[in-house]
């Protein structure tokens, strides 16, 4: 594992297991689907409508995720300075951004049904709401700054701060009466879901995670190509320079 | 203190005090955060709100009354374990709306101390089962609607 730490063989192991986690995720997802849509049950309360939950709950799973690893990322490329670390953080952004939105447009279109309204301003949804622009304003920190080395520790300080709101996102439904009803599947009693609609929901919350290493070897691969033409760039254009003046 | 400590000491500190703030703020924000109040929330507050307000509990089986004519106007209680509060709502309510279901509504007293609603909202609790497992569970007495783990 320590190995993947050094940059070209990241990139080796990420070209290679790039198909892979692609195929598995596309597995997943048919698989997924399939049981989410035709082969579970209806629910005794919410009836069909309980289907969006099979789409929405993974996206919120893996919008904390997300922002986890993002975190954890950039705390290894704060305190050892690995670039590698840096551009782990910078790639999941966009992804983490991705699910978040899912989350909050498949939240908005199952609340309306259930809830009687699109959106209300309870703690978790603003909570999620929130996680959202800090992704946009952790991406934004990057593209503002020039300088990748300046701008890796800026963007990662903003971060580690920025997951406080992991755990307030968490548990914002035990803490305050909010119209978002509390946590199914990970409690500290078990889950409170019966297991023909549990083993679509753990398909799906599998397969967008494939999904994300997959967008996440992608992403990081181009961003380590473009640092290495850069790199030659900058390179090729020093003794040029040298020679003109 | 080499370098690294050093980040990791500032981090550590940065963390710390930014948690440190969001923990003061959420305790200060604590009954601005709720999305409603509660029945008995209610009854304990020294003066009744004036404005706008979102209360929320479960209806009160047997406490639903449709006026009579067209005009569509329900009448029902919200209560939670010790209190309870009446509701008047002009308009269409949510398909998960019926008694013993969590709802919360928004609007304000009445001269009469009930809330005359604006909107009315469905809450539906953690559970989630077919419909005969969760027929079959009340059948056998295991489990009733609203409790939480079958």
């Amino acid at each position: 594992m320590y190995d993947l730490a050094n940059p070209d063989r990241f990139d080796r192991f990420a070209r290679a297991a790039t198909p892979w986690s692609a195929a598995g995720a596309l597995l997943l997802i048919v698989l997924g689907l399939y049981f989410a849509l035709f082969n579970s049950p209806a629910d005794y309360q919410q009836g069909e409508s309980v289907r969006i939950m099979y789409v929405h709950v993974p996206a919120a799973w893996m919008a904390l995720m997300c922002y986890s690893a993002m975190a954890l990322s950039s705390v290894i490329g704060f305190i050892w300075k690995h670039p590698l670390a840096d551009v782990a953080a910078k790639s999941t952004a966009p992804i983490g951004a991705a699910f978040t939105l899912l989350a909050l447009i498949t939240g908005s279109l199952w609340g309306k049904p259930m809830w009687g309204t699109w959106w209300a301003w309870d703690a978790r949804l603003t909570s999620v709401l929130v996680l959202f622009f800090m992704y946009i304003g952790y991406m934004a920190l990057w593209s503002a700054i020039e300088d990748k080395t300046r701008a890796a520790r800026i963007a990662a300080l903003a971060c580690i701060v920025g997951f406080i709101n992991v755990p307030i996102i968490k548990f914002s439904v035990d803490w305050w009466n909010s119209l978002h009803q509390p946590a199914s599947v990970i409690r500290a009693d078990g889950p409170t879901i019966h297991s023909s609609m549990l083993t679509p929901l753990l398909l799906m919350g599998f397969a967008y995670a494939l999904v994300f290493t997959t967008l996440l070897f992608m992403s990081m691969r181009t961003e380590l190509a473009e640092r290495r033409i850069a790199r030659l760039e900058a390179a090729s254009r020093a003794p040029s320079q040298v020679s003109v003046t | 203190m080499t370098k690294r400590s050093r980040r990791i000491f500032l981090i550590s500190a940065l963390f710390g005090v930014a948690s440190l703030a969001a923990l003061l703020v959420l305790t200060a924000l604590k009954g601005s955060v709720a999305y409603f109040y509660t029945p008995s929330d209610l009854a304990a507050l020294a003066a009744p709100p004036t404005g706008i307000l979102r209360l929320g509990g479960l209806v009160a089986p047997g406490s639903v009354r449709f006026a009579d004519g067209s005009d569509a106007t329900v009448t029902f209680l919200i209560s939670d374990e010790t209190a309870s509060t009446t509701v008047t709502y002009k308009g269409v309510l949510p398909d998960l709306f019926r008694e013993g279901q969590g709802v919360v509504v928004q609007g304000r007293l009445n001269a009469a101390g009930a809330v005359v609603a604006s909107e009315v909202l469905a809450k539906h609790d953690e559970t989630y089962m077919p419909k005969e497992v969760a027929d079959a569970l009340k059948k056998q007495g295991r489990w009733q609607e609203g409790e939480t783990k079958p």
